[in-house]
């Protein structure tokens, strides 16, 4: 075990399963030589060679397209999108093309790629270096959608990824690849380094979190909270700071999700408060909410709550206003246990 | 005095539209004898810029082969290549009335075009990828995929390889290297560079083709394709079929005015603009370009200057945008016509083996057709079961579509 970063974890992830495999490479822009923006790659190149940490063109629908016709002739291409932000010239590549190959050859081609993109506001990102889009790849048939909270889930989720032979969306919230953030201006209940914090212990070798497990971090009887990626951690330190007796589920895995942890917990409960840093409306909180109601509308003791986003644009000055921070998720669950 | 006049949005316009005389006078048509050199070792972009601006020919108007692309093909390859010309053409006739009385949803054919597809398969290896477009059915049938099995597809019975999931067309088969066809336009494109950046890093020798149409070369797939390709020189060969029409829209929406063999030295790719009625010459392109790519020097762009002969689909009436006599006007004829000319003059062909090849072909169509039909039909099958409309989406159906599958079993 090593004390590791969620940066570290990554890069970790990307050695392990290049050295076991040559079939595995990872492209992006910027990720050979330079060892990506966010150092996710670093060492790659020396290691490994130009062609298997292979830089880009700024071209993500190309980068994608790429990754398909490598995946289809053997290759496992773990591509990154510099911002998640900046995944939307690919979308056509993803959605037309990675995420059906399978089902529309009836079984005769697919292309196991894992699509990285660095995702998540709290760092003063403004309108496009701070989104959430995970909203828009779990409505997507075919694709799987993870979002780690840790370096040990992060290392562990990103060697299944790219194990898996299905297309993998892996979001990186990147306010929490240096350390964990409990939300801004607010008391903090942990550390601020990975070094401390009991989920940056990782194991230097190979090994796997299983895709579509969720991962109940805290267990409590008054509320079931529902959140993942950073928001894991500023519900995690609302919960310890309000005293409420909450259990909180980290998803890690957003498709196929994990129904069963969360309908064994809401049934318990009675209450739910689901929480993300993405926008309101249509985001993936309406589709955990209709699903607790289809799975526990017979358990529930009050309205299914919904801390997110507010539905604009990511502002760059309102930071804090937008962000979900531990004060709206306190007074949502007080407000779900004080409903009777 | 006032030179300049204020800007005016330009518009391009048709060869033709309905009522109105096909003009083909700005087209320069050269004689095969004036083609651009074939170029002899390693080439630069730049010095392909007379064979992207040119016209690669080999036959003549006349039937006679002429010039220095000249392919080294024996009688019996020539009547092959005919044969498989017709094939398609015999294909295509019998799937259109087929689709004409309600027995397939859709088709599209690619008549006047067959020559681009058949003579680049022929010319390629049998582990050689291809990533088609939709009207590119020849190179299945130089492969020797089944025309039942085509047609099973087409009518989506229990025989179809892709379980009834695609529209008609949309052909796939993994045996033959023919990667599963999209609807969404030049997405196979990128998707060929990559393929062949795998061949490359593999170090294998395959190499890969891929197929766009004019009107797609306008999506972003085509510049991601052309920057892959030239950027980590992929041994891919880069084809777009120009055949003057996207649907209704003429090529110079996306052309400029200019080649769209122009575009690939831009992009510094060793371009050929050839004449895709050309039997010939689309087949000496494509030996040429295949080799430079397993050589090493990476990937060529070629246009097939050819013409669509016929609506675009069958949900199509070409009537509706262009003068009628168009096809028949097309400078460059036709493909499977011209061969036949050629193997005439050669004294290896004659009009009455043409007669009996025509006769037998129809009468195979006709036989895969029954069989086909045999294995069910769109409306009343059988079809796949129902619930295999769940598999594949993932390698392993997880809870939710397992969940939905039992919904659709009892119904609820």
């Amino acid at each position: 075990m090593t004390a590791m970063s969620m940066v570290q974890a990554i890069q970790s992830a990307l050695d392990c399963t290049m050295e076991a495999d040559p079939s595995v490479l990872v492209m992006g822009e910027d990720v050979g030589f330079f060892g990506g923006v966010f150092r996710c790659t670093e060492g790659l190149y020396e290691k490994y060679g130009a062609h298997r940490a292979l830089d880009t063109p700024i071209a993500e629908g190309g980068i994608v397209a790429a990754a398909v016709g490598m995946g289809v002739n053997g290759l496992r291409p773990v591509v990154e999108m510099q911002f998640a932000d900046y995944i939307y010239p690919a979308i056509d590549q993803i959605i037309s093309e990675l995420a059906r190959l399978r089902h529309r050859s009836g079984g005769e081609f697919w292309a196991p790629v894992v699509i990285r993109a660095p995702c998540d506001g709290g760092i003063r990102g403004g309108q496009t270096h701070s989104q959430s889009p995970e909203g828009i790849f779990t409505h997507v048939c075919g694709l799987k959608t993870v979002m780690p909270s840790n370096p040990y889930d992060a290392k562990g989720l990103l060697i299944s990824a790219i194990e898996d032979d299905d297309p993998v969306v892996f979001f990186e919230p990147k306010r929490i690849y240096n350390g964990p953030f409990y939300g801004h201006n607010e008391p903090s209940s942990g550390p601020n380094s990975w070094t401390k914090h009991p989920m940056g212990e990782v194991p230097n070798g190979h090994y796997t979190v299983p895709l579509g497990k969720a991962n109940v971090l805290r267990r409590g009887g008054a509320v079931t909270v529902l959140a993942y990626g950073t928001m894991v951690h500023v519900a995690d330190a609302a919960i310890e700071n309000s005293g409420i007796d909450a259990e909180l589920i980290d998803l890690r895995t957003l498709l196929p999700l994990d129904t069963e942890a969360i309908v064994e917990s809401v049934r318990k409960t009675g209450r739910c408060v689901v929480v993300h840093e993405a926008t309101r409306t249509s985001g993936f909180g309406a589709e955990l909410v209709s699903e607790i109601q289809e799975e526990c509308f017979w358990y529930l003791r009050a309205p299914i709550e919904r801390v997110t986003g507010w539905d604009t644009p990511y502002p760059h000055a309102y930071e804090w206003e937008y962000f979900p921070g531990q004060a709206r998720i306190s007074a949502a669950m007080q407000r779900a246990i004080e409903c009777d | 005095m006032k030179t300049s006049s204020p800007s005016r949005l330009f518009v391009p316009v048709a060869s033709s539209r309905p009522g109105e005389v096909p003009d083909f006078s700005q087209l320069h048509i050269p004689e095969a004898k004036a083609s651009p050199a074939k170029p002899e070792g390693v080439i630069t972009a730049e010095e392909t810029y007379d064979l992207a601006l040119g016209l690669v020919r080999v036959l003549d108007d006349g039937g006679c082969a002429a010039g220095d692309w000249l392919p080294d093909l024996s009688v019996e390859r020539l009547i092959e290549g005919l044969r498989h010309m017709m094939h398609v053409r015999a294909y295509d006739e019998r799937m259109f009335r087929m689709q004409r009385q309600g027995q397939l949803s859709f088709y599209v054919k690619c008549t006047g075009e067959e020559a681009v597809a058949v003579a680049q398969a022929m010319a390629l290896n049998p582990g050689d990828m291809l990533f088609p477009s939709y009207r590119q059915q020849g190179l299945l049938f130089v492969r020797g995929r089944s025309v039942v099995d085509m047609m099973c597809h087409c009518i989506s019975n229990a025989r179809d390889n892709l379980k009834g999931r695609q529209m008609p067309v949309f052909y796939s088969w993994k045996e033959g290297n023919f990667f599963s066809i999209s609807g969404n336009l030049a997405t196979q494109y990128s998707q060929a560079a990559g393929w062949a950046m795998a061949s490359a890093y593999k170090g294998e020798e395959h190499i890969a083709s891929a197929w766009v149409g004019d009107g797609s070369t306008a999506e972003a797939d085509v510049h991601y394709a052309m920057l892959f390709a030239a950027t980590y020189k992929a041994p891919v060969l880069l084809n777009v079929v120009n055949n003057q029409w996207a649907i209704s829209t003429p090529q110079s929406f996306a052309s400029t005015g200019t080649t769209f063999a122009a575009r690939g030295i831009g992009y510094h790719i060793p371009s050929v603009r050839v004449d895709g009625n050309d039997f010939l010459a689309v087949y000496a392109v494509t030996e040429w370009a295949a080799e430079r790519a397993r050589q090493g020097h990476g990937p060529t762009f070629i246009e097939h200057f050819t013409y669509r002969a016929e609506g675009h689909s069958t949900s199509d009436n070409p009537a509706g945008y262009r003068a009628e006599d168009e096809a028949r006007l097309w400078p460059l004829g036709d493909p499977i016509a011209r061969l036949k000319q050629h193997l005439i003059t050669l004294g290896a062909w004659d009009l009455d083996r043409h007669a009996a090849l025509e006769a037998e072909l129809a009468d195979s169509v006709t036989r895969d057709w029954k069989e086909a039909i045999g294995y069910g039909s769109l409306e009343s099958g059988p079809h796949w079961p129902v619930e295999s409309m769940f598999e594949d989406v993932f390698k392993e159906m997880p809870p939710h579509l397992l969940k939905q599958r039992k919904q659709l079993e009892s119904g609820s």
